[in-house]
Order: structure tokens, then C-alpha cells, then sequence
């Protein structure tokens, strides 16, 4: 039992690890700038907001969509910021198991 | 010394008569004599008359060697690795051959040293790679490299086989002490029961004999060991053969044994049996027996038992020792076998190669000189005979070498120069047919026209990113991934298609800017051309509604200017995308197609005018062309006209060419082959776009029509007048009238079947199109939409699956999909039209090749 705690073991091999940084890296990119299109209210993004099937008031339709567009703009950022710490992890995790490859 | 005549190549068949094998003298011929000392294989820069265009002149040479000559000669040829020997002994079977002992010599040579490598890696010790491998060593080394491996593999095996003897002995002793120890307990119970006290458990075993108490029951007994899992068979074989009136108890060793034949581990009981008598002694010998126990001698005694003990412990310590030394011993000729093992393979392999290619050679016995034909590539001449000349002087020999070119009719194999860019395009047209001597080579084409309809069919600016930045990284981590030989044979065909890969991604980012599609969604960069200009409180009535593009439209809702570069990004969100692209798609596939095609036509121009063949140009090019331009090029015409000419309102404001008075090409392409006429598209509107349309079409369908008994007919005709001229020669009329109606048909049918085949670039990128929008709206959007403080969280774990699938569905499969109906469409599209694939590989004898595929066949 005192053998395992004191060999450090990595939680993921380096094929999952070497994924994760990549896909990581990815998302990083690819969320924060969807971040940034959702926010200055781009068109080709219409379709991924949430909106009502149908609108009787147009100030209500503006608003829905000013909110939708937001509110999917920040949980695009949230996720590129989630993708950050999980590229962290990825790449401790990678360099922990190239390391120990490495010694043997 | 070198003796060069211009050779004649002449026809083989009928069929070769066409492509083959005529030697024009052309680029390369004179070229030979300014010195290039290239050093031999691909170079970059292609060398002046070498190009890829067409494959490399060959000569037939004949090549005198001295004998003693011969050995190092051969050697310097296969470094260069340029020559392809031809076997001048074919009747002779492996143990005529001359050099039949060397080549045994060097087959035994491979056994040691395989034996040896995998003692070495049975002991995990690390073989230090060759870096650059040597060169063949001399004969007289043969003998040396011959001593050392006998000496190596008679000491491993020595070693082996005392170990094997040490570990047996130490598996005995180590069976005793357990035996020793587990009987103890037995012996002292068996006491009590031989005074007649204390009734143990096993009271009915010897029930039978006779009650307890009475007398001393003198016991006889036999001790050993056996696997456990023989235990209960053995226990039942006992009771029933004894009837039970032995008595068996045993006891289980804890830690397992190693056996020492195979090496593995097993655990084993120990066990006694008490019985009375000889007769059940023997019994139970033989049932021991049977069941491979091994039985040890026991002493009665609990004293001699004790010494017998510490006796045993004592030699197995020494065994201990022994053995470690053993091991150390085989694992220091291990080490000091496996620096050189790697060397020693290469040399022992390329000995064996010279020994193979020597047994090719004449032996011609009044001159003392071996004779061998090889066939060369003609710029190669002169590093040959510097390769020839530093064996000759290596060897210590007087004599030069001659090489002697010879005139040949046979058709000399096709050698293409590639580097490891061109390298992956020349493969895929091999795959298919190695091209004939000298025909236009459709790979340099390939290089542009692959990845360009590769990239029709996967426009998308995203997944163009994805597949060129992994082939980016594969490029520039090239060397590092080339020493690091891999077995996975998915990897090393994507790793040997890098190049192609990289470009086909770089093209289909073009495509993808000009698709407008990234990842299913468009960008605007400069500014959509059109607007929902009716005002907000008309807008919120309707459920859907269409943007007039014409000029004389109530609401400017077209700005009238088109998008500069693409698809304007509108397209993207509109509900009639898919109808409008449709459009736009089969129409472009259909003009590349006819492009493509009459492409491949002009190469087989070029072909013949390079073959020297006038009758096919005059009675099969004109025609080709002329058939496939009238009937499919002018369709291409028509439909660009139809864009030019052909408005949303009609041109300035003409009602006559607005959309509703554009005829359908396709209805005016089938009206015109029928010689139907057209009809008009709407009331009030010209049945056809330009002036005399009806009369050109007439005219072009007769010209059409008359193209094919002209490809019919003519050529025959025409040979037979040639073959009437020279009465000496066979000339098969009926043979040739089928043949050419073979052509005429395959070829007449072929435009219409592969005109229509074109429309896969329509097909695949649509499905490409849609397949990303699902991925996007099915996907991706769960995350998008999901409100609250877990939508991030759920963006975050659904773009990761958005990812998987985008990388394994789209760029993968979808990348696989398109790359597989690239490759038919050049391959049988394109290729159809001049390639006739008869040619053979030029396979020379090169070392690297050699050692390559043993390397690989190892694996």
C-alpha cells in the first residue's frame, strides 16, 4: 500500500492525455472566437440562439435575441475557459507520462 | 571503353504498337556524355533529359567483369542501386547455380545470427541500431564473420544448455526441502497411530486392517511431489486401484516452481502415502509414475531427516550462486553480441545479395571473365562506370570493366525519378498500371488535378485546416517519424501520403473559402450583397420570405454587385441553400469534367506525336476530340452562356432574358441530339438563347454523328494500305476491325457514361455539406442552447464529442470517401482517354531495397 502512493501514477495514458491537449487546444480557439461572433450579434448564428416559434411584438423579438445572443456568448467563453483548465491538466498529464517513459 | 550504338526498339503486339516501345533518340540521348556525377537515385532537380513526364531511357547492357573483379564490382553496383540485372541462368535450379555454397554459407550465417537476436531479446537487452550501414565486407572476411558467429552460437548454447542442467537440479533440491519440511507433521502423527494412541481423523482409512490399538502397524511409505492439478485424479486413482488401503496426505508448497524446460511457473503439492506390504508399494510406485509425480528418498529417521535437510540446504545455496553466475555470463556475451549484431546482419545480407545476383552472371571460362545484362537507366552511364571503376581498383584487379550497350527488341522497363513529394502521386498511378516505356506519364498532371477534385468534394475551410495541419506536423516531424519504424500499416500509408495529404488540404481550404462553409457556417468577411430591406413591422408577419435579386424589384433587397470572392454568406442561413447550390454544383461538375477529359485526349495527341504515329492522330485524336467538344463541350458552352446572359429581371430590364424565360440546357441538349425542337419556356419567351441556335446544333449533332464511322473505319483502312506496301509483315485485317470497334464504342459510350460520372463532385460535396450541418444542429447546438450556469458545462463536454465526431466522420471517413472517387475518376476518367499501363517496374539491384524488405518482412 505504501508503494502506491509513493509511485506517482499518471490518471490517463499518453493517448488519452495527447487528445485531450489537442482537442483542448481546439476548443480553446474555436469557443473563444464563437465567443466573440455570438457577442457582436452575428447573423450566421442565428440559428443556434434560442428563440420563440412565433413573435407578435417586434421589441420582444429584440430583446429575446440580444439575451440569446449573449447568454450564448458567455457560456462560449465559459467552456473555452473550462477547455484552458482541461488543457492544463492534458499537458501535466502528458509530460508526466512522457517523463516517466522516459526514465525506464 | 564504353561502347554505345543507338538502339531500335521494335514492336511486340498489336496493342504495343501504339504506345511502345519506338525510340526516337529524343531529350536524353545526347546528353550522357557531360560528366554528371549525380550520385545516383532521386535527386530534387530532375537532371537535364530526365523529367517525370515521360519515363527514363534504358539501355540493355552487356557487362564483362574479371573474376576476381566481380565480387567488389557487383558490391559498388548495389550501393548505387541503379542497374537491374536480368537472369542468364533461368533453366538452372537453385543447386546448379555457381555460387550455391556461398549462399548456403550465408544462409547459415542468418540463422546464427537470428538465434542470437533472439536470445538477446529474450534477456530485453537494447541492440544499438547501425546508423550507417557498412559496406559488403571482402570474401576472404566471409570466413572470420563465418568463425566468430560459429563460436558465439556454440558458447550461448553451451551456456544455455548448463543453465537448463543447473535449474533441473535446483528444482529437485528445492522439491526435497519441501518435502522435508511438510512430512514432518505427518511422520509424528503417524507415530502416534503406530503406538496405537489418539484417534485422528483418518481413523477409517485403516479401519479395515484391523481396529485400532492392537499392535504396531508397521507402515511403508513413499514421498513426492506432483502438480496440483493432477491432485484429485490422483487421490481417486489411488483409492481405487489400493482399494483404500493406502494412505495418502498432502500438503501444498506456497510458492510456484519453475519449470525448467519451458520456463514457466507451476505450483505443486507434496505428498506421503502410507501403505502395507510390496504389493501395494509397487502399486503405488507405478500410479506415481503414471501420474509423472516425482518421488524422493525419505529418510525413516527424524535425525537423518534433520542432516538430510541442512544438507540440502547448504547445496542449494551453492546452486544459487552457480546459477547467477551462469546468468551473468550468457548476459555479458549477450551484451557484447549486441553491439555488433546489427552490423553483422547487414553485412551477412548484403553478401548474400551479391552471392544472389553473381549466380545471374555467365561464366565465360576461356577469358576467365563473368558476363552479365542489366538494364540501366541511359543518363546513368557514366557514375556506372565510376562505380565500376573504384570496384575494380578496391579488388586489386588489372582488367577493366566493359559495359557494352545491346540492340534489343524487347521493351525496356519504366524507371521513374521521384523524391518523397512525387513519390506519393507516382504510386497511386502505379497502383493502377505502370506506365508503358515512354508514354506520357499522368502522375505530373496528378500532382494539380488530385487534390483540386479531392477538394470539390471536401470544401470546407475547417476540415481543410484539420487535414493539413496533421500533415503539416507529420512534414515537419519527418525525420524524427521516418527512423521510428512503425508497424501499424494504417499509419504508414497516411505517414507515406503526407504531401499529398498537406495538399489536398491547402486545396481544400480554397474550396472552402469559395463554398463559404466552415464547419457548416459562412463567414462575412466583405459583406453580404443582400438585405431584407421590406421594414420591421411588415417582417414579423411573415413566416418566410424570399429576397427579389432582380433590378426592377419593389424592395431593393439585392444591392445589385455580387459577393467579391465566394458564396455570399446569406446562402448559409437560407432555406433554399440547397436548391440554389444544386445548381451551381452540377453545372461546375460538368465543366470540369469535359475540361478534365478533353484533357486526357490532348495527352494521347501527345503521345502519338512523340511515337511517331500519324495514323492515330489523323483517325482517332480528330475524331475524339471533335465528338466529345460538339456533343459535351458545347453542353458546357451552353451553360455558360445561360450564366452570362440569362438575369434574375432580365438584363436591363429585358423580359426576354429574365429567370423565367432561361431554357433548361439539358432539355436543349436532349432536344438537340433527337433533332426535336426546343419549346418555350414560359409564354411570351424565345425558345432558344442565341441566333441560329437551331441550325448550329443541327449541324454539330451531324459532325457528332459522322465522327464515329470515321473512328470506325479510317484506321483500319489506312493500315491495311500500309501493310499492303511491306507484304513481308502479318497484318491481320479482321483482328484490327475489332479492335478498333472495341475502341470506338468504349470510347463513344464512355463520354456520355463519364460526363454524367463528373456529377460525383456535385453528389459527394453535397453530402459533405449536409453531413456537417447535421453534426453542427444535432451536436453542437445541445450545448448552445441549454440555458443557465451549466449551458458552459454543457458546451464544454459537447464540443468535445462535437470534435470526435468531427475528426472521425468528416475528416476521416468522408476524407477516405472523397479521396477513393478522386482516384476513380482519374483513373478510369481521365486515364481511359491515352493511358495504356503496359510498362513494368524497374526494380534494380539496390542494397537499400534489400535491407528495406528484410527489415520489414521480420516484423
Amino acid at each position: 500500500l505504501i508503494l502506491f502512493y509513493k509511485r506517482k501514477m499518471a490518471l490517463c495514458g499518453p493517448k488519452l492525455s495527447l487528445c485531450g491537449v489537442i482537442i483542448s487546444a481546439w476548443g480553446i480557439i474555436q469557443l473563444s472566437m464563437m465567443g466573440i461572433f455570438f457577442y457582436i450579434n452575428s447573423v450566421a448564428l442565428i440559428e443556434d440562439i434560442k428563440l420563440a416559434e412565433e413573435y407578435e411584438d417586434l421589441r420582444k423579438l429584440k430583446t429575446d435575441m440580444d439575451a440569446g445572443y449573449q447568454q450564448n456568448a458567455y457560456n462560449c467563453w465559459i467552456a473555452a475557459l473550462m477547455y484552458l483548465v482541461t488543457l492544463c491538466v492534458s499537458a501535466q498529464q502528458f509530460w508526466m507520462n512522457s517523463r516517466t517513459s522516459y526514465s525506464v | 571503353m564504353s561502347l554505345l550504338g543507338r538502339s531500335d526498339f521494335g514492336h511486340r503486339r498489336m496493342e504495343e504498337e501504339e504506345y511502345g516501345t519506338e525510340y526516337e533518340g529524343g531529350e536524353g540521348g545526347e546528353q550522357y556524355t557531360a560528366m554528371q556525377s549525380q550520385g545516383g537515385g532521386a535527386n530534387f532537380a530532375p537532371s537535364q533529359g530526365g523529367s517525370l513526364f515521360r519515363s527514363e531511357e534504358m539501355a540493355l547492357c552487356q557487362l564483362f567483369l574479371q573474376s576476381e573483379a566481380a565480387y567488389s564490382c557487383v558490391s559498388e553496383l548495389g550501393e548505387l542501386g541503379l542497374v537491374q540485372f536480368r537472369d542468364l541462368n533461368p533453366e538452372t535450379n537453385a543447386f546448379q547455380r555457381k555460387f550455391v555454397n556461398e549462399v548456403r554459407r550465408c544462409d547459415e550465417m542468418e540463422r546464427k545470427l537470428r538465434f542470437l537476436e533472439k536470445e538477446i531479446k529474450k534477456d530485453g537487452i537494447p541492440m544499438m541500431e547501425s546508423g550507417e550501414p557498412p559496406e559488403a565486407p571482402q570474401p576472404r572476411e566471409m570466413i572470420d564473420l563465418e568463425a566468430t558467429f560459429e563460436k558465439l552460437e556454440n558458447e550461448l548454447k553451451e551456456v544455455n544448455q548448463n543453465a537448463e542442467a543447473l535449474k533441473k537440479n535446483f528444482l529437485e533440491l528445492t522439491e526435497l526441502k519441501h518435502i522435508l519440511r511438510k512430512t514432518q507433521q505427518f511422520f509424528d502423527e503417524q507415530e502416534t497411530l503406530e503406538q496405537g494412541g489418539g484417534v485422528g481423523q483418518h481413523q477409517q482409512l485403516i479401519q479395515d486392517e484391523g481396529g485400532a490399538g492392537g499392535g504396531g502397524l508397521h507402515l511403508g511409505f513413499v514421498a513426492g511431489v506432483i502438480l496440483r492439478e493432477r491432485l484429485p485424479a490422483f487421490e481417486k486413482m489411488l483409492w481405487r486401484a489400493c482399494r483404500g488401503n493406502v494412505f495418502l496426505r498432502v500438503a501444498e508448497i506456497e510458492d510456484p516452481l519453475e519449470d525448467p524446460h519451458a520456463g514457466d511457473e507451476v505450483i505443486k503439492s507434496v505428498f506421503v502415502i502410507f501403505f502395507q506390504g510390496e504389493q501395494l508399494k509397487s502399486r503405488v510406485k507405478k500410479i506415481c509414475e503414471g501420474f509423472r509425480a516425482t518421488m524422493y528418498p525419505c529418510p525413516d529417521q527424524a535425525t537423518d531427516r534433520r542432516e538430510m535437510a541442512v544438507g540440502v540446504m547448504q547445496r542449494l545455496e551453492d546452486l544459487n550462486t552457480v546459477l547467477g553466475q551462469t546468468n551473468d555470463h550468457r548476459h555479458r556475451v549477450l551484451a557484447a553480441a549486441a553491439k555488433n549484431i546489427k552490423i553483422w546482419f547487414v553485412k551477412v545480407r548484403k553478401i548474400k545479395a551479391i552471392y544472389h545476383t553473381l549466380n545471374f552472371f555467365n561464366l565465360d571460362t576461356s577469358q576467365k571473365c563473368l558476363i552479365a545484362e542489366c538494364w540501366i537507366p541511359r543518363l546513368d552511364l557514366e557514375t556506372i562506370q565510376l562505380a565500376l571503376r573504384r570496384g575494380t581498383e578496391s579488388s586489386g584487379s588489372t582488367i577493366a570493366p566493359i559495359l557494352n550497350e545491346m540492340q534489343t527488341t524487347e521493351s525496356p522497363p519504366t524507371f521513374f525519378r521521384t523524391n518523397k513529394f512525387t513519390n506519393a502521386f507516382q504510386e497511386l498511378i502505379n497502383a493502377y498500371g505502370v506506365a508503358t516505356y515512354r508514354e506520357m506519364n499522368p502522375a505530373v498532371f496528378t500532382i494539380i488535378t488530385f487534390p483540386f477534385l479531392f477538394a470539390i468534394m471536401f470544401g470546407d475551410l475547417g476540415h481543410g485546416a484539420i487535414a493539413f495541419l496533421a500533415a503539416f506536423w507529420c512534414i515537419i516531424k519527418e525525420k524524427q517519424l521516418l527512423t521510428r519504424k512503425s508497424d501499424n500499416e494504417i499509419w504508414n500509408y497516411f505517414f507515406s501520403g503526407r504531401y499529398l495529404i498537406a495538399l489536398m488540404g491547402i486545396f481544400s481550404m480554397y474550396t472552402g473559402l469559395i463554398y463559404n462553409d466552415i464547419f457548416s457556417k459562412s463567414l462575412n468577411i466583405f459583406g453580404s450583397s443582400w438585405q431584407v430591406s421590406i421594414g420591421p413591422n411588415q417582417i414579423i408577419h411573415h413566416k418566410s420570405y424570399m429576397i427579389d435579386p432582380s433590378s426592377n424589384a419593389t424592395d431593393k433587397g439585392y444591392y445589385g454587385t455580387p459577393y467579391p470572392f465566394g458564396i455570399d454568406p446569406i446562402w448559409q442561413i437560407a432555406s433554399n441553400k440547397i436548391v440554389f447550390l444544386n445548381s451551381f454544383k452540377m453545372k461546375i461538375s460538368i465543366i470540369l469534367g469535359v475540361i478534365h477529359m478533353l484533357f486526357g485526349v490532348t495527352v494521347s495527341f501527345l503521345n502519338s506525336k512523340y511515337f511517331g504515329k500519324t495514323v492515330n492522330i489523323l483517325c482517332e485524336f480528330i475524331p475524339q476530340v471533335l465528338f466529345l467538344s460538339c456533343m459535351f463541350g458545347y453542353m458546357g458552352l451552353l451553360m455558360l452562356h445561360k450564366w452570362a446572359n440569362y438575369t434574375a429581371g432580365g438584363i436591363n430590364g429585358d423580359p426576354m432574358t429574365n429567370e423565367q424565360c432561361a431554357p433548361s440546357v439539358l432539355i436543349t441538349f436532349i432536344n438537340m441530339v433527337l433533332f426535336n425542337d426546343n419549346d418555350p419556356p414560359a409564354v411570351g419567351c424565345d425558345p432558344y438563347m442565341y441566333a441560329g441556335q437551331n441550325g448550329i446544333q443541327h449541324l454539330l449533332v451531324i459532325v457528332g454523328l459522322f465522327c464515329i464511322p470515321w473512328m470506325l473505319f479510317a484506321k483500319p483502312f489506312m493500315l491495311k494500305k500500309e501493310a499492303a506496301s511491306k507484304p513481308n509483315e502479318f497484318f491481320d485485317f479482321s483482328e484490327v476491325m475489332m479492335l478498333q470497334g472495341i475502341h470506338t464504342i468504349e470510347y463513344a459510350l464512355g463520354t456520355v457514361s463519364h460526363t454524367a460520372s463528373y456529377l460525383r463532385l456535385w453528389a459527394l460535396s453535397l453530402a459533405h455539406a449536409q453531413l456537417s450541418e447535421v453534426l453542427w444542429s444535432m451536436v453542437l447546438r445541445i450545448g448552445l442552447s441549454t440555458n443557465g450556469w451549466y449551458g458552459g458545462v454543457m458546451l464544454w463536454a459537447t464540443f468535445a464529442a462535437w470534435a470526435g465526431l468531427t475528426v472521425s466522420i468528416l475528416c476521416l471517413m468522408e476524407g477516405l470517401s472523397a479521396f477513393l472517387h478522386t482516384l476513380r475518376l482519374h483513373w478510369v476518367e481521365f486515364q481511359s482517354k491515352f493511358y495504356s499501363g503496359q510498362g513494368y517496374l524497374f526494380t534494380p539491384f539496390s542494397f537499400e531495397k534489400i535491407l528495406e524488405q528484410a527489415e520489414n518482412s521480420l516484423e
